[in-house]
């Protein structure tokens, strides 16, 4: 460090901490998006750093589906416990259950996701919403702002949004809009892995290689598991997978792997040839706009 | 750990740069050639983008869908808002702001170049130099970007001729010396065909400067730091409230320059009242020094009073206290212009304030760098140079000293729209 140089990942660090401590310093109700993803365990790790020693100032919420991995649920809940965060999880099911939305015929519960979110952001009174979106994840999401305006309606605006300069982020809103931050959005994938394993950040087991009885969807190999059962035609078989995103579980599909640890993944990851989105995700095979659509209407 | 984990001690530089330019110039084919040439698009991306171009029945694939990633860029054939794109060589780490050339979209190209240690500037080697390269060319002086590539683009479509890069070579370089432009480079490009990108050009032996990305990868930067005046602005107090730190107090914020040691004689402004650094703290343990970008806690020997916009500095080099100031405003809202006597709220540093427009002293052609003195306002994607009255005093340098204590952006209270960037002159 005497040339007085960091590495860039020491940074990106820097820069989330920042982005931290400003919303904590301006915003009136912030709440972290938590969902026991890797993404959103390095934001909560980024948080408790931010504040060190004081606890994290601000609670988590999980906007639960109801499909889960039940191994991330269980990490979901040992994290809070460890760190002492306030947890609020708003349920789809429980929306579901009341008429708010309407479960689609597909099963598929990635949309109806978007007005639990932002009915549990006014209840609540949340101004502003920590998302662990990455700019390099996609190409819509690489268009937008680290502090993202929504409207009342929750909607992201991409032809309107508020010019960003220098690390001058204004937060300023409404009352009933919001800001969504995005602390990662500087980073990249293999980003994200180097930092778990150089700060040696405990992970749900999904991540790691392990042999699962799977079943291949167009080529995406999908785990047996409560959500997915085998169609009429299909065979289930062996493969050792891992997974590089963690989303619901009946969308997200595994990846052949043999790497069981965080070195091995990065190793793979650093190789790769496919995103990691194209390679685990159902729910943005619909169109070339989904995720643009889906941001519009107020997604994560 | 492992070779793979110690990325805290892999001191890859990191390079920021921003494409700039008039619309159609050719900037985001620039980014899709960079991007495909140096291999650093994903398999997924690049059959995406081909199967896009292919169903328009493009005759080529399209480099700059992928940048160009929203539906109604798509549909009208220009970038709207910036993309920001992340690659790496063995050399550094890359992370790109691919900005519109459109007029419409100005401020988005002055989001994108903002940040950047290098922008290029994009001309079409057909059309040489237009109104809209010389306002982004002055945006990047403005805003004190280090290191400027102007690239004259399109060399294909003029048969590789050297006599016509000249030409638009020397005319930029007779309207650079207008402005303050500390580091040019000029390479003669074709993005669409990959000339000068990524390989040296086949097709212009006459040219004997290095290729774009082999100049992005060694560009000196390093120097480009402000490690003199030491500048930290508080942004947050940390005050634990629990038993075991009970007395703890911490100044929580990101240095913005200089370079800060436990023991170092301190001021804090405005109240003006001095201390030591008694440690600097990060959740992995207290530093022996801390510089540009660390963000850290700082903790003095005496209890002062100290909060939120305060700023810590060394008493023998202080910024200035002041609440009337000199900025060059360039003005971002369709809407309404900036007004003489209108009054906004402005964020600098850490520190929000308020303001009122005490004058308008002239507002900047950008093609000739003419004054005009007779103007009272400044209409979107105007510039100009304007004096401020603030309700408290903003803790300032000079800008082209220091990008972070000499910046501000202007607000709109009524809707909190970001409507203005200013530079403190
Ligand atoms: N022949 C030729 N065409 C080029 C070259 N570079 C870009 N083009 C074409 O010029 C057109 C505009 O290119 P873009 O990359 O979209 O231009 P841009 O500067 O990003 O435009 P905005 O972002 O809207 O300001 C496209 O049709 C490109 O294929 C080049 O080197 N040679
Ligand atoms: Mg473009």
């Amino acid at each position: 460090m005497s040339d007085y140089r960091i590495s860039h990942i020491a940074a990106l660090e820097a820069e989330a901490i920042f982005i931290f401590r400003e919303v904590a310093a301006t915003c009136q109700r912030p709440v972290l998006l938590f969902s026991g993803g890797k993404d959103s365990i390095v934001m909560l790790h980024l948080a408790q750093k931010a504040f060190a020693p004081a606890p994290v100032p601000f609670p988590v919420m999980h906007v639960d589906t109801g499909q889960n991995f039940a191994e991330v649920i269980d990490y979901r809940d040992r994290r809070v416990a460890e760190t002492g965060v306030q947890l609020i999880v708003a349920s789809v099911q429980d929306a579901i259950d009341r008429g708010m939305v309407t479960e689609p015929p597909d099963g598929t519960r990635n949309r109806i996701q978007t007005p639990v979110l932002l009915e549990a952001a006014e209840k609540y009174q949340f101004d502003a919403l920590f998302g662990g979106a990455r700019r390099d994840e996609e190409k819509a999401r690489a268009k937008e702002r680290v502090f993202s305006f929504r409207d009342d309606f929750g909607q992201w605006d991409p032809k309107n949004q508020r010019p960003e300069l220098w690390n001058l982020y204004n937060g300023r809103v409404h009352p009933g809009e919001q800001i969504r931050v995005f602390p990662l959005s500087n980073w990249t994938e293999l980003d994200v892995w180097r930092y778990i394993g150089s700060e040696s950040i405990p992970l749900p087991e999904v991540y790691f290689a392990s042999e699962r009885e799977v079943v291949d969807r167009g080529g995406m190999l999908y785990a047996v598991n409560e959500f997915i059962q085998p169609r009429e035609g299909e065979t289930v078989f062996k493969e050792t997978v891992r997974y590089r995103t963690v989303g619901d579980a009946n969308l997200t599909a595994g990846v052949r792997s043999e790497a069981r640890t965080i070195e091995e993944i990065i190793a793979e990851v650093e190789s790769t040839r496919i995103t990691e989105r194209g390679a685990t995700r159902g729910d943005d095979k619909t169109s070339e706009a989904a995720m643009e659509d889906r941001k519009r209407e107020g997604y994560f | 750990m492992t070779d793979v984990l110690s990325s805290r001690e892999d001191t890859h530089e990191l390079l920021r740069f921003a494409t700039a330019g008039s619309v159609d110039d050719g900037k985001s084919t620039l980014i899709g050639r960079l991007l495909f040439d140096s291999k650093s698009l994903f398999d997924d991306q690049w059959d995406a983008v081909e199967a896009v171009s292919a169903g328009r029945g493009d005759e080529y694939t399209d480099l700059a869908l992928l940048t160009d990633g929203l539906r109604s860029e798509r549909e009208q054939g220009i970038t709207i808002d910036v993309a920001y794109r992340y690659f790496s060589t063995p050399e550094r780490k890359f992370i790109i702001a691919d900005t519109p050339g459109h007029i419409q979209y100005t401020r988005n190209m002055v989001t994108g170049a903002s940040t950047a240690d290098l922008a290029l500037i994009l001309v079409d080697a057909r059309k040489g130099l237009v109104e809209q390269s010389r306002r982004h060319a002055f945006l990047c002086s403005l805003l004190r970007v280090p290191h400027m590539v102007l690239c004259v683009n399109k060399m294909d479509l003029v048969d590789y001729d050297e006599a016509v890069f000249k030409q638009i070579e020397n005319e930029f370089k007779a309207f650079a010396t207008k402005l303050e432009v500390p580091d040019l480079t000029v390479i003669p490009i074709s993005a669409l065909k990959g000339d000068n990108v990524v390989n040296r050009s086949e097709n212009m032996p006459w040219f004997q400067g290095p290729s774009l990305l082999h100049h992005l990868e060694k560009v000196h930067i390093a120097s480009d730091r402000n490690l003199v005046d030491v500048r930290f602005p508080v942004q947050h107090v940390i005050r634990p409230h629990s038993s075991d730190n009970h007395d703890y107090r911490g100044y929580a914020g990101q240095i913005a320059s200089g370079v800060m040691k436990p023991g170092d004689e301190v001021m804090v402004l405005p109240s003006g009242f001095t201390s030591r650094i008694a440690s600097i703290e990060t959740a992995d343990g207290p530093l022996d020094e801390a510089f540009p970008p660390l963000s850290v806690t700082v903790r003095l020997e005496d209890e002062l009073d100290v909060s939120r916009g305060d700023m810590l500095c060394r008493p023998g080099n202080q910024p200035r206290v002041s609440q009337d100031i000199e900025a060059m405003v360039c003005w971002m809202d369709e809407a309404r212009p900036l007004r003489l006597r209108g009054k906004y709220a402005i964020k600098h540093t850490t520190s929000d304030a308020r303001a009122v427009v005490k004058d308008v002293q002239y507002q900047l052609d950008v093609n000739t760098l003419h004054r005009d003195e007779s103007a009272s306002e400044l209409k979107l994607n105007e510039i100009g140079r304007v004096t401020l009255r603030t309700t408290k005093p903003l803790l300032c340098d000079d800008y082209r000293r220091n990008r972070a204590t000499g910046g501000f952006i202007i607000i709109d209270e009524s809707d909190n729209r970001t409507v203005g960037a200013g530079i403190i002159v």
